[in-house]
């Protein structure tokens, strides 16, 4: 059905519909590839901060027992629960301007002084840009991400743990060791289930990601993204002319990654349940090998 | 026992060994603590910047004009979430209920795995993808955009939740109760109304309150079908108003007395999603703690 709506558009610009750089409605010229842009580089950053802190919250959810350790997961699954148009509005009058005062001119500072990557983090710094999108969808997606991770890692058999440190291994040791390299596959899909939430992201990510279409090295120019590009515009397209097919077309394209990805991750989590199942002699001498390294 | 052992043990391990171990026990508190931040510091800043916007007027006035925005309220906004949330929580308790029962109850063959597909898909279907996709049906079908196109994409994205939650709560009603039931010759449909419904009660309206939270907030979706609108209106044929769509509009605005409103708003519709999911949360480990 939205397939058959998108379809004048792929038919009229084929492939130029997803590497041409000019999106000008009026003209009826329609190249999505800034969007593609904005969209892959707000959910690689999203994924860079959030992945760390999700798999280490969960490590930690799951190997510290305190008073604190129940409400702390609660806490965390709340932040899933908030609207993202809060996200959105706190992101544009409180993350945004810290982002632009603070955090951004630091990291001009020392990181964009080291060669190659430091092209990545220099620029003016506005507050509403990549960056802070970024940032904004790292928040929003910690929670599925915390949740999968914990599952995945709670299904990793006892008996390796203990094995570990039976064996003398520190409490790093055992989570390296025996613990990541089970739930390595299960994580994997945590992330994808993540990069999906942050890829269909709309509301919170149009309202601070600034609305430009540049394509360049600068996490701080302002861009948008595939979702924030057709809630801005939906409302404007004419039925006449290819504008809104090509919107529908976005928007095609944008749910069959996301399918892509669900699948994906389904996948692998189901893998990393199925492997820990079954932990015969075999799996386990096929599995991580407890080494322990002096 | 499970512990890394007393401090005797470690102070045995190689000195290399032991700071990455510090290092990585310091890793994973830094992790708990930003974990802690962002909740914080968005309930403290939309709280607090959106109390002063609090006012009887808030709640029952519509927009003002231009000269004095602080005079008018967002009444119409309630409302319309009221009726817009409302609409889909009527389309769609119903629908994923029943579609639980029958996914839990009878469905083992095919019809029943197409389902759980269509229900799996929908869940990772992003939000402004099913807006768009109601719209571009019966947005132009009806030739205007109104609340009912708004409710049933919320509808779209709330079925699926209800549905898939509540068939795993219906799952863990033990097979027992249900055998003992038709045992004595009770038909199977009473089983499943007298049995199986009320034994996963609270775990049901856990679901559906986790599904009503979602609806109320999305903002996306609605923004193309109910489009939004100044006036209290309570038909369903037209356009009407959401908070969500208020605060995505007032924070846009260059006008300080709207910024508050928006901050307002965004203060009411955090509170009674941060309610209903916190409620959730206790009714499902209560709910867990009875069935196992």
């Amino acid at each position: 059905m939205l397939g058959g709506q998108g379809e004048p558009a792929f038919r009229r610009f084929g492939l130029g519909f997803l590497i041409g750089r000019n999106w000008d409605p009026v003209h009826e010229s329609f190249g999505a590839l800034p969007y593609v842009f904005g969209t892959l580089v707000t959910a690689a950053i999203a994924i860079v901060l959030a992945v760390p802190i999700a798999v280490g919250l969960a490590i930690f959810l799951n190997d510290t027992h305190g008073w604190f350790t129940h409400p702390l997961a609660i806490f965390v699954d709340v932040l899933a629960a908030i609207p993202s148009v809060v996200y959105g509005l706190w992101g544009l009058y409180v993350l945004g301007p810290v982002l632009q005062n603070h955090v951004e001119p630091f990291l001009t500072d020392t990181i964009g002084r080291v060669p190659l990557l430091g092209r990545l983090f220099q620029g003016t710094p506005t507050g509403g840009d990549l960056f802070t999108a970024g940032v904004v969808l790292a928040i929003m997606i910690l929670p599925i991400v915390t949740a999968v991770s914990r599952e995945v890692i709670a299904v990793v058999p006892r008996d390796l743990r203990e094995a570990a440190k039976a064996l003398g291994a520190t409490r790093y040791e055992t989570i390296r060791m025996a613990v990541l390299p089970y739930a390595r596959s299960g994580l994997v899909g945590a992330t994808m289930l993540g990069l999906g939430r942050a890829l269909g992201e709309t509301i919170a990510v149009s309202m601070v990601v600034g609305g430009g279409r540049s394509i360049g090295f600068g996490l701080f120019n302002a861009g948008s993204t595939i979702p924030s590009v057709i809630a801005s515009q939906f409302l404007n397209a004419q039925n006449i002319g290819f504008h809104r097919s090509a919107l529908l077309a976005l928007a095609v394209v944008l749910v069959s990654i996301a399918l892509v990805l669900a699948a994906a991750s389904r996948l692998l989590v189901r893998r990393t349940a199925k492997l820990v199942q079954a932990p015969t002699a075999e799996s386990v001498a096929e599995g991580p090998a407890l080494r322990i390294s002096g | 026992m499970s512990a890394t052992g007393g401090p005797d043990r470690v102070s045995s391990v190689s000195g290399r060994r032991r700071a990455k171990d510090r290092a990585f026990t310091v890793f994973l508190w830094t992790c708990g603590g930003l974990a802690l931040l962002p909740l914080v510091l968005i309930v403290v800043y939309v709280v607090g910047r959106g109390y002063s916007a609090l006012s009887v007027n808030f709640f029952t006035k519509e927009p003002a004009g231009p000269i004095d925005p602080a005079a008018g309220g967002i009444a119409q906004a309630f409302l319309g979430t009221g009726i817009i949330v409302g609409m889909a929580a009527a389309f769609s308790i119903p629908l994923g209920i029943l579609t639980a029962i029958y996914l839990s109850e009878y469905g083992n063959g095919r019809v029943a795995n197409v389902i759980r597909f269509v229900a799996e898909i929908l869940l990772s279907t992003p939000s402004i993808v099913a807006g768009v996709f109601v719209a571009a049906v019966l947005v132009t079908a009806m030739h205007t955009f109104s609340a009912l196109a708004g409710s049933i994409a919320l509808t779209v994205l709330m079925w699926p939740v209800i549905a898939r939650a509540t068939e795993e709560i219906l799952r863990l009603v033990p097979q027992d109760l249900r055998e003992g039931a038709l045992a004595l010759g009770i038909p199977r449909w009473k089983v499943i109304l007298r049995v199986v419904i009320p034994t996963a009660g609270a775990g049901i309206l856990t679901s559906i309150m986790l599904a009503l939270a979602r609806g109320l907030g999305e903002t996306a979706p609605i923004l193309v079908t109910a489009l939004g609108s100044d006036f209290i209106s309570t038909n369903p044929g037209q356009p009407m108003d959401a908070l969500p769509l208020r605060i995505y509009n007032y924070a846009r605005q260059p006008v300080e007395a709207l910024q508050t409103f928006a901050w307002g708003a965004a203060t009411m519709l955090l509170l009674a999603v941060l309610l209903l999911s916190i409620a959730a949360r206790i009714l499902a480990s209560r709910q867990q703690r009875r069935l196992s």
